[in-house]
């Protein structure tokens, strides 16, 4: 067994997939020599060659309408978009063409596509580099979005995502490329795709949280030991479907519920996740569900963003709040 | 149509193998050129630099100038005052070239490496930094210097130039080759790839718009080379679009003076667009987190280090305006100043109040915004009074 970053793990992820089926192809901005600005394909290219790692021209409604095409002629792209906030040049070839292409087909048309885009902030850059717009993919019909937490899950998520016959947007957490875990590549995985884990069992209340901030509410679960207090925390990994049973069942059990995402707060994935468990925990709720998060600001220069993220104590606050009720 | 229909083997996909390769080094290349590596003046039969010596003097200033805050701005990032930097080093002649080649009236839209623009215009280098260090994202008033905010966002500006550029035409502003306004848009070889860019093209194209598309083809996108964006030179592509296209030496701050001023003086005059390409180079990385030793060969930044646009003009000033080492020590001291005043800025630049990223969001804040806002500043003030009250 070895000790794996995130970042690699995806790159030993790609290679498996690829060596697999030949018919998987990676293609991105400076995926190639460069191995990507994180360095997550490096060396793919060298192995498999320029036509099946392909470094693609600076424009990603490109990247994702010529995925469309490679995928109707059976390929399976592996689409990497360089930053979150380079997305939306692509945005209606993801929602209009990628996503609605099996429905309008009455489903003739499979569009086994997978779109990585690292996110999310933490890591000082400049604007348009740390956003997290897993919302905007959520809501759309015919979308998976997924987003993993630590190095296994990255492994085996990227493998079962390019085997998926739907379109998924992979968010891979860009500050979190450096976290090493041990990986034993033998150990299939031990979750489907869209299932929930629960990485923390406790008692008084679920911390719900997914990519960036799966860290931070693990840390957040070990210091509220402190204060006598037994959180459970679930890694949601899937973002659009929701694993609901395993949210409603760990709810039902502690009766209080912190949603944690760097996205805003309005509107975001926490919003849905509050209704939805309102509706179907009403009577076991001892508290409304709280969400801590980014706030309703664009993504702020980078000084400020310890203040707009959420942190160990903005956890632990929020915690304190749900505690209160 | 079906999932299952076979593709071809892998091997047999290799579309961009066919035999055609588009001009690499620059000996094959044809451009306006007025000023050679050498530091010699050469004629052109349709540009001319009209000129006098003092004002080559002034390029060579602005170029020595904007090189010294390029590289003061890098040593700041090296030392963790900037998060990032985009260099402009081999760009300036370029740069220079065609932001003095501005009237007053004229409007920039520029990318995020376009500081020796941004010199010409007049805006303050130190508020360049801003954006780079974290504290702001672009504090300067665009209306100000008529330079717009930086655009990262990969050729998102050039639409931006061509509708303002339509906006200066609906106002009457031009009609007149010296007095009208005109519009400038910067962007590189890999901005042409996008989408918006070509769409830019059509509108300025099909509505006559008064606007210069300002392209540093500076042979590199981050790691991907001039032709996985190209396969005929990029000036060429004008003609499909239904506008001129030239291709200028962008290390030749004569040639690029010249190259613009044409076309600027044919929007301002109501003959609509032009697309110059200066074909230039990135002597630097890419960004300060950028590596180059991964994908390109150190031999190209050796050969191009012959046509450095400064030493040329160095050269012209030496030998043909019989300029001494005073001049050049003046310059060298000048910039030396520069780049002291810039560090000393930089550093001085005020941190961001704690509630600042709440402001400007809306012209009328929304209420659950202010709500926020009033929480985030309770919860924040709730560790000071904590840490008071222990200490
Ligand atoms: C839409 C978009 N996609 C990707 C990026 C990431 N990115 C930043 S600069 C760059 C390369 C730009 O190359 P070019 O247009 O040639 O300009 P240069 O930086 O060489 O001046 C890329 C891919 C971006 N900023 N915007």
């Amino acid at each position: 067994m070895t000790k794996i970053t995130l970042g690699k793990a995806i790159n030993a992820g790609l290679r498996v997939a690829m060596e697999k089926d030949p018919k998987v192809v990676v293609m991105g901005e400076d995926i190639g020599k460069l191995g990507g600005v994180f360095r997550v394909t490096e060396g793919l290219q060298k192995d498999f060659g320029e036509d099946r790692v392909i470094d693609t021209p600076l424009a990603e409604s490109g990247i994702i309408g010529t995925a469309v095409g490679l995928a109707l002629r059976g390929y399976r792209p592996v689409c990497e978009i360089q930053f979150d906030g380079f997305v939306f040049p692509a945005y209606d070839q993801i929602i209009n063409q990628v996503a609605k292409m099996h429905y309008r087909s009455m489903g003739k048309i499979r569009m086994p596509v997978v779109i990585r885009i690292p996110y999310g902030g933490g890591i000082g850059a400049v604007e348009h580099h740390s956003e997290s717009p897993e919302t905007l993919f959520a809501h759309v019909p015919g979308l998976k979005v997924i987003s993993c937490g630590d190095p296994v899950d990255a492994y085996w998520m990227i493998q079962q995502a390019i085997e998926s016959d739907d379109p998924i947007v992979f968010f891979e957490p860009k500050r979190r490329y450096h976290e090493k875990a041990e990986l034993d590549e033998s150990v299939p995985p031990s979750l489907p795709l869209h299932q929930a884990k629960v990485l923390r069992e406790g008692t008084d209340a679920t911390l719900l949280c997914y990519g960036p901030m799966v860290k931070t509410c693990l840390q957040a679960a070990e210091a509220a030991v402190e204060d006598g207090r037994n959180l459970e925390v679930i890694d949601l990994r899937t973002i659009a479907p929701f694993d609901l049973a395993t949210i409603f069942a760990s709810v039902r059990k502690t009766r209080r519920a912190v949603v944690v995402h760097e996205a805003p707060y309005s509107f975001g994935p926490g919003s849905e996740i509050a209704a939805r468990v309102t509706e179907e925990c009403f009577y076991h709720l001892e508290a409304p569900v709280l969400r801590v998060t980014g706030y309703d600001t664009p993504y702020p220069p980078s000084r400020m963003e310890d203040d707009y993220l959420p942190d160990l104590d903005r956890v632990l606050d929020g915690v304190d709040r749900v505690m209160g009720y | 149509m079906s999932e299952s229909v076979p593709g071809p083997a892998p091997e047999v996909f290799a579309p961009h193998k066919a035999p055609v390769s588009p001009p690499q080094a620059s000996e094959e290349v044809e451009f306006v050129q007025l000023l050679t590596p050498e530091g010699e003046r050469v004629e052109h039969p349709d540009f001319t630099f009209d000129l006098d010596d003092e004002a080559v003097k002034g390029f060579y200033r602005d170029m020595v100038l904007v090189r010294r805050i390029d590289s003061e701005a890098t040593a700041l990032q090296r030392q963790g005052e900037l998060g990032l930097w985009a260099s402009l080093l081999g760009q300036e002649a370029a740069q220079i070239g065609s932001g003095r080649a501005l009237n007053k009236r004229d409007m920039v839209f520029p990318t995020y490496r376009e500081h020796g623009v941004a010199w010409c215009q007049g805006v303050n280098p130190l508020n360049l930094l801003g954006l780079f260090r974290g504290v702001d994202q672009g504090a300067w008033d665009p209306k100000d210097n008529n330079f717009h905010l930086y655009t990262i966002v990969i050729g998102a500006q050039t639409l931006h130039a061509t509708g303002y550029a339509m906006g200066q035409q609906r106002d009457h502003a031009i009609g007149d080759a010296d007095n009208g306004e005109a519009t400038i848009a910067y962007f590189g070889d890999g901005a042409s790839s996008q989408g918006d860019v070509n769409e830019a093209f059509i509108w300025a194209s099909v509505f006559n718009a008064p606007v210069v598309f300002f392209c540093q083809n500076n042979q590199w996108a981050i790691s991907e080379p001039i032709d996985r964006q190209t396969r005929i030179p990029l000036y060429q592509r004008a003609a499909g679009f239904g506008f001129p296209g030239v291709r200028v030496d962008g290390n030749d701050v004569l040639a690029t003076y010249a190259v613009t001023q044409q076309a600027l003086r044919r929007a301002r005059e109501g003959s609509g667009p032009t697309l110059i390409e200066a074909y230039t180079y990135r002597m630097g990385a890419h960004t300060t987190s950028d590596d180059p030793t991964k994908y390109r060969l150190s031999e190209d930044l050796e050969h191009w280090k012959l046509k450095d646009p400064i030493a040329r003009v160095h050269a012209y000033l030496t030998r043909h305006a019989g300029l001494d080492h005073d001049y050049f020590d003046e310059v060298d001291a000048e910039a030396d100043k520069v780049a002291a005043e810039l560090r000393a800025g930089c550093l001085a630049l005020p941190e961001p109040e704690l509630t600042d990223f709440f402001q400007h969001v809306y012209v009328e804040e929304t209420p659950q915004l202010a709500e926020q806002r009033e929480q985030f500043a309770v919860y924040a003030a709730s560790f000071s009074a904590d840490s008071e009250g222990e200490g």
